[in-house]
């Protein structure tokens, strides 16, 4: 009998697994359609933009400086590669698509998670477990409204905004190192950044920015909202918890949904 | 009696294989105020929150006005949750905004007032609880007597019906907590809500109190009056009451009520027939008007003050002293009879008028400048050890006249 407990342990333990993260996603699902839905109200507006300024605004300064030298990095390293095969002139095609097409809203994504992701997480958390939650439902004021939703509504402006920006920084940056400190033609190099860079490449650029973003506030809130939930750890360590949980899943979603939108995109 | 307002019905909750409420029958009535105590981590907040809502019980029915909030339609709950209001034990005002910004939360999120009324409505409950002065700071800014008063006036903002507080008193001084208990008492008899509250203030929430409800083992195990609950007989007595009584006559010299029936039976149990003692009744002339003008911090200090005051005085002469009212406080002198006691009496109000009004003018005095008059009425009554004490202290309430009285005057002149 209990060699048979010990066989089926893992296959249980996969059930089990596979049971909770169904269960998990199902609620996420819920949670976002609740908070979707309830971003569209008059009374939201002040509240989204508070978000934006916080979400947005507030990650412009680390998401150029990222930006900044992953376009300087590219720069060095695809100049090098080029210039074997005698294609150093195409750098700027190189750099601007790669920015464009991956780099900008992947890149935007990670960074928002890890600065302002991470902080949606613990700050909702520490409302939960502060019952700052329980008093919002006791005053008849909908949490998910009230909480949710401006964040999600305000990582759907800012990360499309951000990823520009991060775009735009980079491809100044691969002029930096390539033109600047490698002695490219100044002129080579924005011509191809202007004849290779098509309407397409930037919608799916945006595209990728606005699932990001949606994802990431999702996992970020929600990771944070139901802190109190979780079984192998209460109060700050709860949130502490949540909050690396939330960080983890977000860039790995990031990753993989990244694949999946592109070979759509494609 | 009158139909219950909320009725629990056999409510259980558990949490795991941990049984919280076990069958839990209770009521509330409208216009009064209840208070539920037992000792922590018994479930109090737990029957709190099934109120609200914010838990839902494993077996057995919660009604409202006869109807079963489980079964309620979403605008039947919106109607009954739009007439409570909730008062966390921490307070849960929202870190990140200031103590106008929390008061005003419900009334911007869940009204149509133009901005104008909500000002208008919130500082006057903020002026009420005198947080006028710390309106734009933020919770961690402030003491933690001051966040209690920021979420009482959150919690009444509203106008709500019925108001559940979850001891609104905890983590505060004995002054403090004194302060919030006859603030509680003050809105309650103004606004009119029925009030739910969880307490160990013991005997001071007794003061403000129509209903006593004792959570004892998973189990409500006492509901009634607090003079009914003076006389309980159960464990939960000897384990809880008992203990807080002691510590309150430690702290303030003061007995509990039943401490002073206990000592008054075993000081006069003795006497024969014919012996006499006598019973004083101290007051602080009208408290309403007291807390109206230096506030309910200040007031609960002087009547502090005062108890303090009279306990030394009197048990140097083997008198013994509790607090029958909010204002009141009654002296047994068991040894004396009326023409020892008149003497003993006359001495107090000497010292009284040299010292003791020195204490209590303290809180009275609002700047060199300004100053609250008030005064302090006594009367005596003559008892026999077979007369029950409640008509000897009536009788001293009848026979009160003004001992001592502050003056502004006098205070400059000193």
């Amino acid at each position: 009998m209990k060699q048979k407990i010990s066989i089926m342990s893992p296959i249980n333990a996969a059930g089990r697994w596979a049971l909770r993260g169904v269960d998990e996603f199902g609620a996420a699902a819920i949670f976002l359609l609740r908070a979707f839905v309830l971003i569209f109200r008059i009374k939201q507006i002040p509240s989204i933009i508070q978000q934006v300024y916080y979400i947005g605004a507030r990650s412009a300064n680390i998401v150029m400086l990222v930006g900044l030298f992953t376009g300087m990095v590219l720069g060095l390293q695809l100049y090098y590669t080029l210039i074997k095969f005698g294609s150093a002139g195409v750098l700027g095609s190189a750099v601007s698509l790669s920015l464009v097409r991956e780099l900008g809203p992947v890149m935007t994504a990670i960074m928002i998670t890890a600065r302002a992701g991470s902080s949606m997480t613990t700050e909702i958390g520490i409302q939960r477990i502060s019952e700052q939650i329980d008093a919002l439902s006791t005053m008849r004021i909908d949490p998910i409204r009230f909480l949710i939703s401006p964040r999600i509504a305000a990582s759907i402006i800012s990360f499309p905004l951000l990823t520009a920006l991060f775009d735009l920084i980079g491809i100044v940056g691969g002029y930096i190192t390539g033109v600047a400190l490698l002695g490219l033609d100044a002129g080579t190099y924005f011509y191809r950044v202007e004849s290779s860079i098509e309407m397409q490449d930037i919608t799916g650029g945006f595209v990728k920015a606005i699932v990001f973003a949606v994802l990431v506030s999702t996992v970020c809130c929600f990771q944070g909202y139901f802190a109190h939930m979780r079984k192998d750890s209460y109060g700050a360590k709860a949130v502490g918890l949540s909050t690396t949980t939330a960080v983890v899943v977000s860039c790995v979603l990031i990753l993989v949904s990244d694949y999946v939108v592109t070979s759509f995109l494609l | 009696m009158e139909n219950p307002l909320i009725e629990f019905q056999n409510i259980t909750k558990r949490f795991g294989n941990r049984t919280i409420l076990d069958g839990v029958n209770l009521k509330i009535y409208e216009g009064q105020v209840t208070t539920i105590i037992g000792k922590s981590g018994t479930g109090k907040s737990v029957l709190l929150k099934h109120i609200i809502g914010l838990l839902k019980p494993d077996e057995g029915r919660i009604l409202f006005n006869g109807q079963d909030i489980g079964n309620m339609g979403k605008k039947g709950w919106n109607d009954y949750s739009d007439q409570i209001s909730y008062m966390f034990q921490n307070n849960a005002l929202f870190d990140s905004l200031t103590v106008y910004e929390n008061v005003a939360l419900p009334l911007k999120q869940t009204t149509k007032m133009s901005k104008r009324e909500i000002d208008e409505k919130v500082m006057a409950r903020i002026e009420q609880s005198e947080l006028t002065e710390v309106i734009h700071k933020y919770p961690s800014e402030i003491s933690g007597g001051m966040q209690k008063r920021v979420a009482l006036s959150r919690a009444l903002v509203t106008d709500p019906n019925i108001v559940l507080f979850d001891e609104p008193t905890t983590g505060q001084d004995p002054i403090r907590k004194n302060a919030i208990l006859g603030m509680i008492a003050e809105y309650q008899r103004k606004f009119g809500f029925t009030a739910v509250l969880i307490s160990h203030e013991i005997p001071d929430v007794y003061f403000i109190s129509n209903r006593i409800l004792a959570l004892y083992d998973t189990k409500i195990v006492f509901q009634g009056t607090p003079e009914e609950f003076e006389n309980l007989n159960h464990p939960f007595r000897d384990e809880f009451i008992q203990s807080l009584e002691g510590l309150q006559v430690e702290l303030t010299g003061l007995y509990s009520k039943r401490h002073f029936k206990v000592r008054y039976q075993a000081d006069l149990g003795k006497k024969k027939p014919h012996e006499t003692y006598v019973a004083v009744l101290f007051a602080l002339e009208d408290m309403e008007t007291i807390i109206e003008n230096l506030g309910h911090d200040a007031a609960q200090e002087m009547i502090r003050a005062l108890g303090s005051y009279i306990s030394k005085h009197f048990g140097a002469v083997g008198g013994f002293s509790s607090r029958q009212t909010i204002n009141e406080i009654g002296t047994i002198l068991p040894f004396s009879n009326l023409h020892e006691a008149e003497s003993i009496l006359v001495d107090f109000i000497r010292d009284l008028k040299e010292e003791g009004l020195c204490d209590l003018s303290t809180e009275a005095t609002f700047n060199d400048d300004e100053c609250f008059e008030f005064r302090i009425l006594g009367g005596m009554s003559e008892g026999k050890p077979q007369v029950e004490i409640e008509s000897i202290i009536e009788f001293a309430r009848f026979n009160q006249k003004e001992i001592a009285r502050f003056q502004c005057e006098t205070r400059k002149q000193g």
